[in-house]
């Protein structure tokens, strides 16, 4: 699929998804419309540079670069200078740079790009655009919506650089778009295997960026470098084996020369680990077992064998904090997720924040939050770097229902205090953690726990406004009643050990978007959502959160007093985090819902 | 009955076709022709092996019990499986097709397309159905009671068919129950009856949900002061959707409302026992059950 081909009857396919070297085995009926050019191809007259735009169909020119085409049919010799001649001209005005670590490092000097998977390397997704603020968000429109074609749920959070739009759909889709207007510039798809393990859906959290090129996890368990400008294949590497239910759904994390990724598969009894490989070339750097070997510290925490399939993956974006040159990855949960039976112990390093050495991948501290968990809990929330007091501080709000405030120097907790429904505790350890009740063990016969299985939170991004000094995360109350259910090891087999269950005497769920003073720990504002909802949370500079609900709104509140201000009725449930950036001078805010990707601005 | 004459390929055997080989067809079709001859599918190895219906019932929470309930006493969308008679399946190798391919038209997944992984081995199958059968009441799950008197009283004199529609007949404010005879146990629809706002519509999360609503009870004053009382159809965080006692449906913007409450107390009223006898609430159930059953 590489050499120069065109694309007939394009009405059957808004767009071509381009795929990987291997994808010639298996062609989808868009696809399949595709013929290597020829006089088939060739429609005299209808050549020239037409402005129907949105008919305007992709192909590849010699090099392999796909290139828009404006008009139908096929490329002669004389429309390939003119697009050269187009191209150098879109490209001169683009002025696309490199993406350097310096550039990332420093994004808070270009509030119009979006470069990380929170936005910064502090994880607070705060946008310091103000051009929509309290006083006009009444206002904002949709500008433009962008359909992936995918099903199940969306959970990609874009990038924006020097106005081209970068995200992932289901499937292991990634594609690049006019940040303007949402017309696409390439688009690529990754050929999955049909026996991949996803634990919870085929889906993808977003890319990461560097140099001239975006680095995607796939489901598959690889890691691949595609090119900025073209989405072609630059370097794809096996990070595991899928059949034994390693894959990636994580947007990796870009730091220095490093492409940084955490793996998934806790509900596989993989052994999990965060990994960092050489983004020019995708050599593997170093690779952190978040589940100690034999004769290494936290080892002593697994009984028997268990840690071989011990879990604790890896599969929420980490944030960096250059002045230490420290990463800081959390964890997820011990495996069988549901039944501490056969792994005694504490189970270092599930469900822990660790605070790798960015060069190295070697340990400074750890902290665990659910010792010896028993109810899925991973602790994958993004770890949000802050300051408060004058303290330097990270901040994360646990699946487990617990607010957590550590000192990053450290790694010394600082507080803990419930911020949703929870059954699970009622006292803390020496370090002010809190410990389970041994009643709160999944039994035979089942038992109600709050939170249930998927938390107080789960993957949703949080946001941290510097202006107002709140955290703001997406939350439910539910409770769920656990039983145990042996079940044994079976490589690349679901392995749960236990099933969870609405509780039947429960209130319906309820969800909410909460304002956390981190100082205090306590609860500022809530709104509550009619339904609990999927989605992240993003703070800006304008004095608003936007958060997306179950019910396919995307709404717009006040960051101080948490009153919605504005809502758009966006068709499908959201599961995605939001996003700001500018183009033109002109603020955007955008995010995915149903099976698309929406942006709003000011009219 | 949808798939008791299809004879269909057994879950090892299910793959992508987009990601065949061309040189895979060769393989795949001595694969096809192995597995016929073996009738791998058509025969339970564990029957009445009770470790297997022990090692079933683990395998049962973990992928049926969400829908069909622990025990398999029903949920809220999946029916109760202890009954004997069934609607999809009724030998051993028919539940065998049904799990290893769903049931088309209903929420019943094929194993292994619930975007979890490679679903169950055709062992982990076999235990589920050996479970079940453990679990299956031999007698009759149908009562004694009349369906031909329970239809009469449904229709007539217990007012069930003001709210509730069966078959295409009845009224709107309430759940349509054309399925329901088959999806819960009896005891769990008596005590629906007896006992309305114990649960409103079951199940809670979108899953396991039995019908797209919740039924809460809503009443609002509108900005001139009109107060409606009815029954939710849909709502979000800035519109609601109701339907009233009248069958009048209402589409209301919440930041216009004088005010606006939910409730969970059912809107159908409470059948006690002097309102509605055992006996006459036996003779519904038998409807419900023979209109399911059909």
């Amino acid at each position: 699929m590489r050499g120069r081909v065109c694309i007939q009857a394009f009405e059957m396919s808004v767009r071509l998804w381009k795929s990987g070297p291997l994808r010639a085995a298996s062609l989808s009926k868009a696809e399949a419309a595709i013929r290597p050019c020829g006089s088939l191809g060739l429609k005299p007259g209808s050549l020239g540079l037409s402005s129907r735009g949105a008919e305007a169909p992709f192909f590849h020119d010699p090099s392999g670069r796909p290139v828009k085409m404006l008009g139908t049919g096929c490329p002669g010799a004389t429309i390939k200078i003119l697009m050269t001649l187009l191209l150098v001209s879109v490209f001169a005005i683009q002025g696309l740079a490199q993406v350097t670590f310096e550039r990332l490092l420093n994004s808070g000097k270009e509030p119009q790009n979006w470069m990380t998977y929170s936005g910064d390397y502090s994880g607070r997704r705060f946008s310091s655009l103000d051009q929509i603020n309290t006083t006009n968000a009444h206002a904002l429109t949709a500008k433009w919506v962008f359909q992936t074609g995918a099903t199940g749920k969306l959970e990609t959070s874009p990038l924006v650089v020097d106005g081209i739009l970068y995200a992932t759909a289901q499937d292991d889709r990634a594609f690049a778009l006019d940040a303007r207007t949402g017309r696409p510039i390439w688009l690529y798809q990754h050929q999955l295997p049909g026996d991949i393990r996803p634990c919870c859906g085929r889906v993808n959290r977003g890319l990461a960026i560097l140099g001239d090129k975006v680095f995607l996890g796939t489901l598959d368990a690889h890691v691949i470098a595609l090119d900025i400008k073209t989405g072609n294949v630059i370097w794809d590497v096996i990070a595991a084996d899928y059949q034994k239910g390693y894959s990636f759904t994580v947007a990796p994390l870009a730091v220095k020369n490093l492409v940084v990724t955490g793996v998934s598969g806790g509900e596989y009894g993989v052994r999990g680990f965060i990994d960092a490989y050489d983004a020019a070339t995708g050599e593997r750097k170093w690779r952190f077992y978040t589940v100690p070997g034999p004769g290494e510290p936290g080892h002593e925490t697994w009984e028997g064998d268990s840690w071989k399939i011990g879990g604790a993956p890896a599969w929420n974006t980490g944030t960096y904090d250059a002045t230490t040159n420290q990463i800081f990855w959390p964890t997820g949960n011990p495996s069988p997720s549901n039944r501490g039976e056969g792994r005694a112990g504490d189970n270092l390093y599930s469900n822990t924040l660790l605070a790798l050495n960015a060069d190295t991948g070697k340990m400074n501290w750890y902290f665990q939050f659910t010792k010896h968990d028993e109810h899925d809990w991973d602790a994958t929330q993004v770890p949000v770097i802050l300051d408060a007091g004058g303290k330097h501080l990270i901040a994360q709000a646990n699946r487990n229902g617990f607010f957590y405030v550590i000192d990053r120097a450290t790694g010394k907790l600082i507080s803990a205090n419930a911020y949703g429904k929870t059954t699970w505790s009622d006292s803390k350890d020496a370090d002010g953690r809190p410990i389970a009740k041994k009643e709160a063990s999944p039994t035979l016969e089942g038992h109600t726990v709050c939170p249930g299985a998927l938390g107080t939170t789960n993957f949703m991004a949080p946001a941290f406004n510097p202006q107002t000094s709140l955290f703001y995360v997406t939350a439910r109350d539910q409770c769920d009643i656990f039983s145990t259910a042996p079940q044994p090891y079976e490589a690349g087999h679901a392995y749960y050990g236990s099933a969870y269950f609405p509780s039947e005497e429960a209130e319906p769920y309820r969800g909410f978007l909460k304002a956390i003073d981190p100082a205090t720990g306590e609860i500022k504002w809530k709104f509550e959502h009619t339904s609990p909802t999927w989605s992240g949370v993003l703070s800006t500079a304008g004095g608003l959160v936007f958060t997306g609900d179950a019910e396919g709104n995307f709404i717009a509140l006040d960051a101080a007093a948490g009153k919605a201000l504005w809502h758009f009725q966006m068709g499908g449930a959201v599961y995605a985090a939001p996003i700001a950036f500018a183009v033109d001078g002109k603020e955007y805010v955008a995010i995915a819902a149903g099976s698309a990707v929406y942006a709003f601005a000011l009219p | 009955m949808l798939l008791t004459q299809q004879k269909l390929r057994p879950a090892a055997l299910r793959f992508e076709w987009r990601a065949l080989k061309p040189h895979a067809w060769v393989i795949y079709l001595f694969m096809l022709l192995a597995a016929t001859a073996s009738h791998a599918d058509d025969h339970n190895p564990f029957a009445g092996d009770p470790k297997a219906a022990k090692a079933g019932e683990y395998e049962f929470r973990i992928n049926c019990a969400l829908c069909h309930g622990l025990g398999a006493h029903g949920g809220g969308r999946g029916p109760d499986l202890t009954r004997a008679q069934k609607k999809h399946a009724h030998s051993d190798a028919e539940l065998f097709q049904v799990i290893s391919n769903g049931i088309p038209g209903t929420v019943m997944p094929a194993n292994g397309t619930n975007g979890q992984g490679v679903g169950m081995t055709d062992e982990e199958i076999w235990q589920i159905i050996t479970y079940i059968r453990s679990v299956e009441v031999k007698a009759p799950s149908v009562s004694a009671g009349s369906a031909a008197h329970g239809k009469e009283l449904f229709y007539g004199d217990a007012n069930c068919s003001l709210c509730h529609m069966v078959e295409g007949r009845g009224g709107r404010l309430g759940p349509e129950l054309t399925a329901v005879g088959g999806s819960r146990t009896r005891a769990a629809i008596i005590d629906s009856v007896r006992n309305p706002s114990r649960r409103l519509a079951w199940g809670l999360t979108e899953a396991t949900k039995e019908f797209p609503q919740e039924y809460e009870t809503i009443t609002v004053v509108t900005a001139d002061g009109k107060e409606i009382k009815g029954v939710a159809l849909n709502e979000d965080s800035f519109s609601v959707q109701m339907i009233d006692g009248g069958e009048q449906i209402y589409l209301l913007d919440k930041d216009k409302l004088r005010s606006f409450s939910k409730s969970r107390e059912s809107m159908m009223p409470t059948y006690n026992a002097d309102f509605l006898s055992d006996k006459d609430l036996d003779d519904i159930v038998a409807y419900l059950v023979s209109v399911a059953a059909k």
